[in-house]
């Protein structure tokens, strides 16, 4: 992948807001990748979640927002408790997601859910699976 | 003994089968679980951002009925709730700053800092009722099961919350070796089942549940033993889809722990609410003449 840098992408309001609402230092990873060796979705990331991180630390948002990863994420926090750095990687991902949800733009539409799957799953999944997909 | 109790929303629909096993087992060991007056809804899942302080409302809006009802604990069955309610409670303990502006916006007449401990039950068994004096009032001890212990996620993640260690916990092991079964370790013990990923994607359901269903037959277990309504569903109708597509995949049962402990205490299976179970026991259940007759009421 090809991709370039530069100080006005690492000062970017990209790189400002992940931060803020991540409340992360992106600088604490070394980029060891315990985070995607222990993530049970990571087959089926196209970016995986040490790539997430190095990316937004480097303002690439372009690549990020053409990425699946974030919704492909369960946030079942394994990444969080094996990071050696304190490094909470599920507030990254709920960052990245919400900078797509907060313009109110959903990636999963309720009404695109069908009906007999609404009526069979447990409340549980449509009040989680909601909160993490729609804005 | 008396203690909140906080069902969430699941438990009063599909998984009944979590529990009313669990009231009515808690009631013979001495305990009443009293559910809160006027719950709301959890929210599901733990606001990650650090800018949002309005996800937190609804969580906190029940820890304050519980410190108003003057209770201490709040006992959780659900793992999406536990993990909701306590780092909430955790958040309103740590963060004065946050806490004040929650406090503000809620105007209750009590000002709440943190005071009440959200517990889950399998805590209650582990510390309040200890394993010794459980295995002490089995009347009949689930002998002979093989069964894995799957903890999932939320119960053990992060680890700031989890009611034992976050890696190779053994508190379900534990509760298993109480009521005379016997725990099956496996490796995919604390993976996820792909939670909330089954509004998005079924295939990703369905490779967790291949993963942690073979993961537990390797090991030798005979049947699957859970403590959240949501990896209920997903690896009970990803089994399902499984054994659809591959010949070769061989279903396993699956069990709330609840139901498990109200049979050790010799409840009239009833009060398990077999019925809704996707992936039923039942036949593995009788096979080894665990559901007796002459249970109580039985």
């Amino acid at each position: 992948m090809g991709a370039t840098v530069s100080s006005r992408r690492l000062g970017s309001d990209f790189v400002r807001k992940v931060k803020k609402i991540s409340g992360q230092n992106l600088q604490l990873c070394y980029q060891c990748g315990m985070c995607s060796g222990s993530c049970p979705m990571v087959a089926k990331m196209d970016l995986s979640p040490r790539q997430i991180i190095e990316l937004a630390r480097l303002g690439l948002e372009e690549e990020i927002a053409s990425s699946r990863t974030v919704w492909t994420c369960a946030s079942c926090f394994a990444c969080t408790v094996n990071c050696p750095r304190g490094f909470d990687i599920s507030k990254l991902m709920e960052a990245i997601r919400l900078l797509t949800l907060r313009k109110n733009v959903d990636y999963v539409r309720p009404e695109g859910i069908p009906r007999e799957e609404r009526i069979e799953l447990p409340q549980i999944a449509m009040v989680s699976g909601l909160r993490k997909f729609t804005g | 003994m008396r203690l909140a109790y906080y069902p969430g929303c699941t438990l009063k629909t599909r998984a009944r089968s979590l529990e009313e096993p669990a009231l009515a087992s808690m009631e013979v060991l001495g305990f009443k679980l009293e559910e809160v007056r006027r719950w709301n809804c959890c929210g599901g899942v733990y606001s990650l951002a650090d800018d949002d302080l309005i996800h937190h409302v609804a969580p906190v809006r029940n820890l304050i009925r519980v410190k108003k009802s003057g209770n201490d604990n709040l006992v959780t069955l659900c793992s999406f709730c536990f993990n909701t309610l306590k780092r909430a409670n955790l958040l309103m303990k740590e963060n004065v700053e946050k806490r004040d502006t929650i406090n503000r916006f809620i105007e209750e007449d009590v000002e709440y800092k943190g005071e009440v401990e959200v517990l889950h039950l399998l805590e209650v068994l582990r510390d309040k009722v200890g394993w010794k004096d459980l295995a002490r009032q089995v009347r009949f001890p689930l002998k002979e099961l093989k069964a894995a212990p799957y903890y999932g996620c939320t119960l053990v993640r992060p680890r700031q919350v989890a009611i034992d260690r976050s890696e190779s916990p053994l508190i379900l092991h534990e509760f298993l070796k109480s009521i005379g079964a016997i725990p099956v370790d496996f490796s995919e013990s604390t993976r996820c089942c792909g939670s909330y990923q089954i509004l998005h994607d079924r295939s990703f359901i369905l490779d967790c549940s291949a993963d942690i269903v073979s993961s537990a037959r390797d090991a030798g277990a005979e049947i699957l033993v859970i403590t959240c309504p949501l990896c209920e569903y997903n690896l009970c109708q990803g089994q399902k889809d499984l054994a659809q597509r591959r010949s070769d995949f061989i279903q396993m049962p699956v069990v709330y722990f609840t139901q498990l402990l109200a049979l050790s205490l010799a409840l009239n299976p009833k009060v398990c609410h077999f019925e809704l179970n996707s992936c039923s026991p039942e036949s593995l259940l009788r096979e080894k003449n665990l559901l007796r007759q002459d249970a109580i009421g039985g």
